[in-house]
């Protein structure tokens, strides 16, 4: 029982019209363990464990799985769910208008003859709630938690169903540092009380924090799996295992040469769409020069996401004041158009809910946000429309067959190139880039560093906003702290370290 | 296709595989003709032939013509993803609007074609207005849209009927192009003309998109397939000639249609503006972070479903020969069916003219088969209510098949 074999996924291939996704896929998870996956983006991890959960149903695919030492072949999901598989998706799937407590039995409701005894459910949502570390009223709706917390309620639901087999897809992408450290604290207690559990991560130190046992998966083989023990648990090894070279660095070379000033903004300040006495951004003033990377460092809910869409062409928040000025000039962005006129562009953090038109292709995509540099009278010149898609495709490196290919196919990394062709095409001035890096494999990290490296180059004024720290004081060449609304501090590059930016982010926290 | 060795030549063919998401989507357009055409050789077996006597192939386009009009307007309505349900009850308004501006006012016809458009466009704003600027879903304006102007219908025709409407105006819906080259053994000489003409323009317009793909160097259809697709189509067109022309010619509005086919066909596929239209249906939030301005082409989309219903108006009025406050009943059901057989999602995004116009004629066919074979019309009902079911049901088959990662 102690170190018995728990899952045995044999050479399991998947070819989706032909292409190969999984190419023979195989994995053995120990009872008890933290199982890691790495691969680069598209190497076919969240294929895999749709193979596992009964997403893709047997019979889709080739090869086998055992679980407890029986051989299964799962039709749905809920075959899976019975023996105590349960999948938490890197985007939450809960009901944001019920509770917490309806959320964690949906589908699974305590109820006699179709009644529900809400008195148990609450109880027991209560107690599934201690059990997951989350101080909430299980009548609270899922709407008023933020996504750390409502992590922990997909893991409740999951502890609910007595899961035996816990797959996390990307659990800490949308989380801030805080709710990580929790997460994985609490999957390392679930790991006392025997559940085992897989983990899909692109964060190798959080992977090395916590995972006994590494499964390398790229090209939709299997690569390596390391026991994180011993000698070769190594964030250099496993990086090197993903994407099949050295990368010595992480960050591509750069020799910065910073121009003139291109954009001065003083005293903004945005108030909250809704709650409109509240200050979301507070008087926040900060310069960006010709062929400069500066940086935006902030918690969650600092306020990052909402000053940049607010100057934006003020598609965030109500009551905007302050002023924007461009090379020298005071200019006015009420709307997105005005704002993309004057030269702005802005990359969002969310890309499949503000950036991408899902169901269209490349082609229309990477048109989207400058239509009339293609347009006469109206009309859209739909050939050379295709030839500009086309040469973005080569030069980003986007992975596709062609730029016909439907960008809601394509996996985080090209996806996130077809936005940044978009808004390259553009032709601004001022690249505000939202978390540009999220969810992205290290591989497609260093290509997406490249390209911000180039705008610079070409003497664009480059904002970057992001989570993770490292990435800022790798790439940029000033940062300023935000922390509840206000700028809390400015970094050159030669004095940045993760520590001295924390404090400013947490300036003013109590 | 020739008959000799067709096994060995196949394996030979170099794959294709550059091309095949652009013809997989094609391939749902496929269908949705196959399906036409499916339906127009069953009912011409079920009624012995008489599906396709040239005084029914007529009718079928006078009879139908306004929810092709409807439904060239709702397709732009449902992309975007919107709906409209008061599109019955503007024909019905419009239609009385032109009947008093005739009977009552003394406007020539065209006054009252003019005063027709207007109305609707004036009804597209107000109701675009309510859905663009002030935020309240289409379903909701549209529903109340059609008591209002049901209403205002009634109050205008104060519950009685205007009849006896100029022959000019009776034309646009139930007249036919004069015979202008004379006729040859009995067929109209215009039509057969028009016919080999629109067939011959369908080819060298292909084969000049073509020759523009080469030369600029860009994936395009296998040549057979191409041939194939437009011979077929081609005959089609002049086949159709020939069997109109031995009843009453072209009919005028087959003309208008036409027009309207080939002008929003363009408009979806080429302006900005229909590109906007699909950019907001695929996903709005997108569309309004890449600076569309999402409520301007929200009321346009309103505003342009306006004009076409005060069209459908005009023209479902001349054939009518009067106004009458019942007109236009269900309209709105039939153009929205139209659109969803024709291809359309439900949730916006993906849908097209073409598909729409094949959407309505499938539900025309079915009226006219039916009628033919003296099916009782409480049964037609049904039956066309189960071919809308099939029709969505097979297509979300179809994609599920297609398997979306």
């Amino acid at each position: 029982m102690e170190h018995s074999i728990i899952l045995r996924m044999n050479n399991i291939v998947k070819d989706f019209n032909g292409v190969k996704a999984l190419d023979g896929v195989s994995l053995e998870v120990t009872r008890g363990q933290v199982h890691g996956i790495c691969g680069e983006n598209g190497a076919g991890k969240s294929t895999l464990m749709k193979v596992l959960s009964g997403v893709y149903p047997a019979g889709s695919f080739d090869g086998s799985i055992e679980f407890e030492d029986h051989e299964v072949a799962y039709k749905t999901i809920n075959d899976s769910e019975h023996d105590g598989i349960v999948i938490i998706h890197q985007e939450l799937a809960l009901s944001p208008y019920l509770s917490i407590a309806e959320n964690i039995f949906l589908g699974n409701e305590n109820a006699t003859r179709g009644v529900i005894d809400w008195n148990k459910t609450n109880r027991e949502a209560a107690l599934l709630l201690a059990r997951v570390g989350l101080d909430e009223n299980p009548a609270t709706k899922i709407l008023e938690l933020g996504v750390g917390k409502q992590q922990l309620v997909e893991i409740a639901k999951a502890l609910s169903k007595r899961v035996k087999l816990l797959i996390l897809d990307e659990p800490t992408a949308a989380l801030n540092d805080e709710d990580s450290t929790h997460l994985l604290g609490l999957i390392d207690h679930l790991r006392t009380q025997g559940i085992t559990c897989i983990i899909i991560s692109h964060k190798l130190k959080e992977i090395k924090r916590i995972a006994d046992t590494v499964t390398v998966i790229r090209d939709g083989k299997t690569i390596e799996t390391i026991d994180m023990a011993g000698p070769d648990a190594t964030e250099a090894h496993i990086i090197r295992a993903m994407v099949g070279r050295d990368l010595n660095n992480l960050f591509p070379p750069r020799e910065p040469a910073v121009g003139a000033e291109v954009l001065r903004v003083e005293n903004w300040t945005v108030h909250h769409p809704v709650d409109v006495a509240r200050k979301v951004v507070d008087g926040a003033s900060f310069t960006v020069n010709a062929g400069e990377i500066v940086g935006f460092a902030g918690l969650m809910g600092a306020g990052r996401t909402e000053l940049a869409m607010s100057i934006f062409g003020r598609s965030y928040g109500t009551n905007i004041s302050g002023q924007v000025f461009k090379d020298g000039t005071e200019i006015q962005m009420r709307t997105v158009g005005e704002a993309i006129e004057h030269g702005f562009a802005y990359a969002t953090e969310d890309r499949k809910r503000y950036g991408l038109n899902l169901i269209g292709d490349i082609t229309v995509n990477v048109s989207a946000a400058a239509l009339a540099k293609l347009a006469k009278y109206g009309v859209i010149d739909k050939h050379r429309e295709y030839k500009v898609a086309d040469s973005y495709r080569q030069k980003m490196n986007i992975k596709a067959p062609s730029v016909t290919s439907i960008t809601g196919k394509l996996s985080g990394g090209n996806q996130q190139k077809v936005v940044l062709s978009k808004w390259i095409f553009s032709g601004p001035d001022v690249l505000i880039l939202d978390e540009p890096t999220r969810g992205i494999d290290v591989g497609a990290k260093y290509e997406i560093y490249g390209i911000i490296n180039e705008l610079a180059a070409q003497g664009k004024a480059v904002i970057v906003i992001s989570s993770e720290l490292p990435e800022l004081i790798g790439i940029c060449d000033r940062i300023y702290a935000i922390s509840e609304g206000k700028l809390t501090g400015e970094v050159a590059k030669a004095d940045a370290s993760q520590e001295t930016l924390m404090h400013y982010m947490t300036a003013g926290k109590d | 296709m020739t008959t000799t060795t067709p096994a060995s030549k196949a394996p030979t063919e170099p794959p294709v595989k550059r091309r095949m998401p652009k013809l997989s989507i094609n391939l749902r357009q496929y269908g949705i003709v196959a399906a036409l055409a499916v339906i127009v050789i069953l009912f011409q077996i079920l009624t012995d032939g008489r599906l396709l006597l040239p005084g029914n192939v007529n009718n079928l386009i006078q009879q139908n013509a306004y929810v092709l009009i409807l439904a060239i307007g709702m397709v732009i309505v449902i992309i975007a993803g919107h709906i409209d349900l008061s599109v019955g009850s503007v024909v019905a308004m419009v239609g009385a609007v032109a009947a008093i501006s005739m009977n009552n006012w003394g406007l020539p016809w065209w006054g009252a074609v003019l005063v027709s458009l207007l109305v609707g466009a004036l009804v597209g704003a107000w109701q675009g207005y309510w859905v663009a600027f002030v935020g309240i879903p289409a379903f909701i304006v549209t529903l109340a849209g059609m008591l209002i102007f049901r209403g205002l219908t009634l109050v205008l025709l104060t519950g009685g009927t205007i009849s006896g409407l100029p022959a000019e105006f009776t034309a646009i819906g139930a007249g036919w192009l004069p015979s202008y080259l004379g006729e040859l053994a009995g067929r109209d000489v215009l039509t057969l003309a028009l016919g080999i003409l629109t067939a011959v323009a369908l080819i060298v317009f292909q084969l000049r998109t073509r020759a523009t793909l080469a030369r600029l160097d860009l994936p395009r259809e296998p040549l057979a397939s191409m041939w194939t697709k437009n011979g077929i189509a081609a005959i089609a067109i002049v086949w159709f000639a020939w069997l109109l022309s031995d009843y009453s010619g072209t009919p005028i509005i087959l003309i208008v249609l036409a027009a309207l086919i080939l002008i929003y066909n363009f408009v979806l596929n080429r302006t900005v503006f229909g590109r906007h239209v699909y950019a907001m249906g695929g996903n709005l939030f997108a569309a309004v972070m890449s600076g569309v301005k999402t409520k301007w082409v929200n009321f346009y989309i309103f505003v342009n479903m306006g004009v076409l219903a005060g069209l459908a108006g005009v023209v479902s009025t001349a054939r009518a020969g009067g106004a009458v406050a019942s007109a236009g009943q269900n309209y709105e059901l039939d153009a929205i069916a139209a659109v969803f057989i024709g291809g359309a999602a439900v949730q916006g995004g993906v849908g097209t003219v073409v598909g729409a116009v094949v959407g309505g004629l499938v539900m025309g066919v079915l009226n006219m088969g039916l009628s033919i074979l003296s099916v009782d019309a409480a049964w037609q009902m049904t039956i066309k209510g189960l071919v809308l079911l099939l029709a969505v049901a097979f297509d979300i088959f179809n994609k599920r098949r297609a398997g979306g990662r």
